[in-house]
């Protein structure tokens, strides 16, 4: 006990070290987000004959850390639209939370809700693009799967910075790498949409989470698989990466201590 | 620097929470800007203007999507962009340029409904510095191309920097694969570092004189100018998407290019 009541009680800096006053700070900058917490991994999509099919594994990583296992990152909007998330969980969650109050908001407009997939993926684009552009950004990259204003499949990417573009095949992160190549082989590029059957598509998204899961160290064997068609939304949430093989890992040498 | 109880830091034990003020200044790691690759260019004639660009959208060495387009209708039909008679080409930051792009787009719209007349390019290409230099202390990081036909009917081309300065020019390639269309357009199109074979002694020659070119050897030279940007430039490729501008119209021709 000393002659200082106000420091009764608190660690010396002698003992402890100095105290980092940079987390008690409530003056100066008001922080944003500058790296994304909780995160998702890839999210895989494919469009086929009729509709768009999209997959995304369950787990939200906290760092190297697989913090929950059981997030579902794949999200409906009306009765035909998927938005599937990578990036950050709580800003998902923010998201989510947007969407469901257009969705409630356009449900009790005379019309009904009638924004459609390609309506959603410009409206979020613009929300993420503003938000960068304040320097406080939704740490995610979002794939927007459904139809657009004729009918016609529609499948679209949006990220953190208010980037977009459409392609027959999409994927985020990891998937980006190891996904795209294996969809580009299966139906390339100038294979008219007509040929790609429902269940190919679904196959192939199967085939894709499973090569994540054997090389995203930051993956699962438990996705969400989605297929949205004219006739509605199929959601399966709680798949199981099925036919492991891990023969080829002890194939496998080089990396770290082991060299040969 | 004093303590708490306001003896000096010397003569004070170490307690924490002494230099609570003190905080060092966090900088942002979040960083608003990439770039999407691409080249664009623009060649005018006595009656026409040629924009262009290539259709590939890239993220590192990863190719987001084979057809993004750069070039775009000003002032037409939101859907198909029928009448329209300004083109505008962005390249850089594509979020940027899609921003930019909706911003003329409204502008040219909305001077048509307030005067009763089209926006001539020559006041839209005043406008667009302006809103370029609006945003010079977080600038759109974009090279924007303006084309259409001036008050004579001749092909007008406008070229900007990223903060608004701008010219015109008869000429000129921007993006990823400036640096190598460029001198071949200097060469091309106005005619440098060539001359009148047996014109003058020595280094006397006189100068080939430039002079506006017919519409069909400009498209050669744009498709020329994309090809070889292809072969030696990993950004550029897919396909190539040219706009010209004449008397009847915008008409938009397709041509692909290599993929690799």
């Amino acid at each position: 006990m000393n002659h200082f009541p106000e420091a009764w009680g608190r660690p010396r800096d002698d003992v402890y070290g100095a105290y980092n006053p940079l987390y008690l700070q409530t003056t100066g900058p008001k922080a944003h987000t500058q790296s994304p917490a909780v995160t998702g991994t890839s999210v895989v999509a494919v469009k086929f004959n009729g509709g768009v099919a999209i997959a995304a594994d369950n787990l939200a990583s906290y760092g190297s850390l697989a913090r929950f296992t059981d997030v579902k990152r794949l999200r409906k909007f009306g009765e035909s639209a998927i938005v599937g998330f990578s990036g950050d969980v709580s800003d998902m969650q923010y998201i989510d939370r947007l969407l469901e109050s257009i969705d409630i908001r356009e449900n009790y407009s005379t019309n009904g809700n009638t924004l459609n997939a390609k309506n959603l993926h410009t409206y979020l684009s613009k929300v993420l693009y503003k938000r960068r552009s304040e320097f406080n950004p939704l740490w995610n990259h979002i794939l927007v799967a459904g139809f657009d204003e004729d009918k016609k499949p529609f499948l679209s990417s949006a990220d953190l910075l208010g980037t977009t573009f459409s392609a027959p095949h999409l994927a985020t992160g990891f998937g980006a790498h190891l996904a795209i190549p294996i969809l580009r082989r299966l139906f390339p590029e100038e294979t008219p949409l007509e040929s790609i059957s429902k269940d190919e598509a679904v196959a192939a998204l199967r085939e894709c989470i499973k090569v994540l899961w054997y090389r995203d160290a930051r993956s699962l064997d438990k996705y969400s698989l989605a297929v949205v068609t004219e006739a509605g939304i199929e959601i399966q949430e709680d798949q199981q990466v099925e036919a492991q093989s891990w023969a080829f890992a002890e194939a496998i040498k080089g990396y770290g201590a082991q060299v040969n | 620097m004093t303590t708490l109880s306001g003896q000096p830091l010397s003569e004070a034990i170490g307690y924490s929470f002494s230099n609570a003020n003190s905080a060092p200044h966090r900088e942002h790691s979040f960083y608003p800007y990439t770039d999407n690759g691409g080249s664009t260019l623009g060649i005018t004639g006595s009656d026409f203007a040629i924009l262009a660009g290539d259709t590939r959208s890239v993220a590192g060495y990863n190719i987001n999507s084979r057809y993004v387009p750069k070039v775009f209708k000003i002032g037409g039909d939101d859907e198909t962009g029928d009448g329209a008679h300004i083109v505008l080409s962005v390249v850089g930051f594509a979020a940027d340029g899609q921003a930019l792009k909706e911003r003329l787009d409204a502008v040219v719209k909305m001077y048509k409904y307030q005067h009763g007349k089209p926006m001539s390019v020559r006041a839209c290409a005043q406008r667009l510095s302006t809103i370029l230099y609006q945003k010079r202390f977080f600038p759109y990081y974009v090279h924007a191309i303006l084309a259409g036909l001036d008050e004579e009917g001749k092909g007008a081309l406008y070229s900007y920097d990223p903060v608004g300065s701008y010219e015109r020019e008869q000429c000129r390639a921007a993006g990823s694969a400036a640096s190598l269309i460029m001198p071949f357009l200097d060469n091309q199109v106005n005619f440098k570092n060539q001359y009148i074979p047996g014109s003058g002694e020595g280094h006397a020659l006189e100068p080939k004189k430039a002079e506006p070119l017919p519409r069909e050897t400009v498209e050669q030279l744009v498709r020329d100018a994309f090809t070889s940007a292809v072969e030696r430039h990993i950004e550029v490729g897919d396909g190539l998407q040219m706009m010209v501008i004449t008397r009847s119209g915008v008409e938009e021709i397709y041509y692909p290019l290599k993929k690799d």
